[in-house]
């Protein structure tokens, strides 16, 4: 009896060996599959929209064959869209708010986060909180009475209003994920700084600020992405061409003759949608890392 | 702090120095820095959010010119009007089924991510989070370009498995399915980030407690990985929902509310209304109906937010 439980004790391991092994295979494989199957879906109509760039008018209205091959693929599309003035204007109305809207996210963003993470103070608690409030505020909510405020100042239909309004998307965020970065660097480390007799500016500047610089690398990021990308302000807020940047411009402008110039929009839209794209693909680590703050720092 | 006592008593001299010296010491405290250096990001919060809420409330109680007090009238006539409650019933429904959806195949893909070998993960998370990176307004009309009636690329693909034609956006319910789709194809790679966050930070020990205790991969999921996980769950779900419910992009862009107004949610009624149709007072009426959910919506993240911290701590 005792043999015959010895005998079978090895077998009923090497069966479950066998099984885990074996499941653990079935897992990979699933796993494998869903993520070519979610590959597919996810890069499907990026790749659609370069197909159609490369396509010329006659063989986007043929309407023969698979909408997904090109037959002889061409550049006039781009070459059309690029010396399009009306387009360049776009590109640089987009460079201009993006990059003032940059600047000033970050200086606000970096001093009111080093104020609120070191300097405890009357109010601080609650501003900290509304901070995050502000950050879950949707543009939707607030473009009415934005658009009279703005139209008040004069500023419709001109690229400033848009850089005075485009800070409500961006700063909330940022100087969210700062002070969690702020918060997370050792009290050591200033309480050494001030002791060698060093004042705040030169805390921040210092200490703070090079220590931190993962996170505004991210934060930027973000910034960077939220203002190319910003649609509701400057639809509401921009009816003339000369005035919008490049997300209205692509939607708007060039969507508007009545045969459609498909292979232009697309080119429009891909050469519109690059700038984020490269920066993802160069930083992606920085990228991931100031998406998942926003949840797991503050 | 020590600068500033040497002063006090290294000069005491005249009355207008002793001011002067009050001025810097006060210039000098903590709290006076403190507060000009978060002045701007106040002066945002007040002038060009708090403000303009309370503007928008303002504005809701206007007659149609802004001329005059109207009351609860904007309210009522909306109340009245079978669009809006068209408009309330398609927000709904296409903030809830589109982050159920965009949760649950995150949640997935996720799992898989999880799954596959380390030196595979990074190459697999680049390619899977292109949807999120690429402004929503692009890739959305890319989108209108795969469901163009005339020429529909989706339509050829189902016609190779000959399922008939599907008029994606002719038919108001097309129309809703689609933009669920594009919402559910920019979201989740989000979600999938989020989670794939999170379920590293799981301790690899208690997996390997719950397998020496017999646990199946299911009751690994239920008991061990979802429980670690609810916070970020909850977190990523509410958020989410906010800014879907909140959703202007794509209804602009795909649809702008055709066919009949039917595929309308509150932001694009309330543009529709307020900037396109010059009805200012009745487009601040429709989008503050938004401000409830989204108050409960964001009473709830601050919740799960604060907890998640003092777990943490």
């Amino acid at each position: 009896m005792s043999a015959s439980t010895a005998a079978e004790a090895p077998k009923g391991i090497y069966h479950l060996a066998g099984s885990l092994s074996k499941e653990r295979r079935w897992a990979l494989w699933t796993a494998y599959i869903s993520l070519v199957f979610a590959a597919i879906i996810f890069l499907a109509p990026p790749f659609y929209m370069f197909v159609t760039s490369l396509k010329g008018s006659g063989e986007i209205a043929s309407q023969v064959g698979s909408p997904w091959l090109v037959r002889d693929p061409t550049l006039e599309n781009y070459s059309a869209i690029l010396f399009n003035p009306l387009f360049q204007r776009f590109m640089l109305n987009s460079i201009v708010i993006t990059i003032c809207v940059v600047a000033l996210t970050m200086v606000i963003s970096i001093l009111a986060a080093f104020a609120l993470a070191r300097m405890r103070f009357f109010g601080s608690q609650a501003l900290a909180t509304g901070v995050f409030l502000t950050y879950l505020v949707p543009d939707t909510l607030l473009f009415i009475p934005l658009y009279q405020i703005v139209g008040g100042l004069g500023l419709l239909n001109s690229i400033w209003g848009l850089i005075l309004v485009y800070p409500t998307l961006t700063v909330p965020f940022c100087t969210w994920i700062m002070i969690g970065y702020f918060a997370s660097i050792p009290k050591e480390l200033d309480e050494a700084a001030l002791i060698d007799g060093a004042s705040w500016s030169q805390m921040l500047l210092r200490i703070f600020i090079p220590v931190a610089l993962p996170g505004i690398i991210a934060a930027t990021i973000f910034a960077f992405t939220v203002s190319w990308a910003a649609f509701v302000y400057p639809t509401a807020f921009v009816t003339t061409p000369d005035q919008m940047p490049l997300t209205i411009g692509v939607v708007s402008q060039l969507v508007r003759a009545d045969t459609f110039a498909w292979g232009q929009i697309m080119a429009g839209a891909l050469v519109a949608a690059l700038p984020p794209v490269v920066i993802y693909a160069f930083l992606m680590d920085y990228y991931i890392a100031g998406l998942t703050a926003g949840a797991t720092k503050g | 702090m020590v600068a500033d006592g040497s002063h006090a008593t290294g000069g005491m001299a005249s009355r207008g120095r002793g001011r002067a010296n009050a001025m810097q010491r006060f210039a000098r405290r903590r709290s006076t820095i403190a507060f000009l250096m978060t002045l701007p990001l106040l002066s945002i919060i007040v002038g060009l959010v708090a403000y303009p809420a309370a503007y928008a409330i303002y504005l809701s109680t206007l007659n149609r010119r802004m001329t005059a007090f109207a009351g609860t009238l904007n309210f009522e006539l909306l109340f009245e009007s079978d669009t809006f409650w068209m408009v309330a019933f398609q927000s709904c429904f296409f903030a809830v089924t589109a982050v159920l959806l965009k949760a649950s195949i995150g949640f997935w893909l996720a799992h898989m991510l999880h799954h596959i070998p380390d030196k595979g993960q990074r190459k697999w998370r680049g390619m899977l989070l292109v949807p999120w990176v690429i402004p929503p307004a692009l890739s959305t009309l890319g989108w209108w370009w795969m469901f163009d009636p005339s020429y529909s690329s989706i339509n050829w693909l189902l016609s190779v498995i000959s399922v008939p034609e599907v008029p994606w956006l002719g038919h108001h319910w097309w129309a809703r399915i689609a933009i669920i789709m594009v919402n559910v194809w920019i979201g989740a790679p989000f979600f999938m980030i989020m989670y794939l966050a999170a379920l590293k930070s799981v301790p690899e020990q208690l997996y390997e407690a719950a397998m020496i205790d017999g646990a199946s991969s299911f009751q690994r999921l239920r008991y061990v990985t979802l429980p670690m996980m609810a916070n970020i769950i909850s977190i990523t779900v509410l958020f989410s929902l906010i800014v879907t419910f909140a959703n202007y992009d794509i209804v602009r862009v795909l649809t702008n509310g055709g066919p009949r107004d039917l595929t309308h949610v509150f932001a694009s009624y309330a543009f529709q209304v307020g900037i396109l149709s010059g009805n200012i007072p009745r487009g601040a009426a429709v989008s503050l109906f938004m401000f409830p959910i989204l108050a409960l919506c964001a009473f709830f993240v601050l919740r799960s937010v604060t907890r998640r911290n003092k777990e943490q701590m």
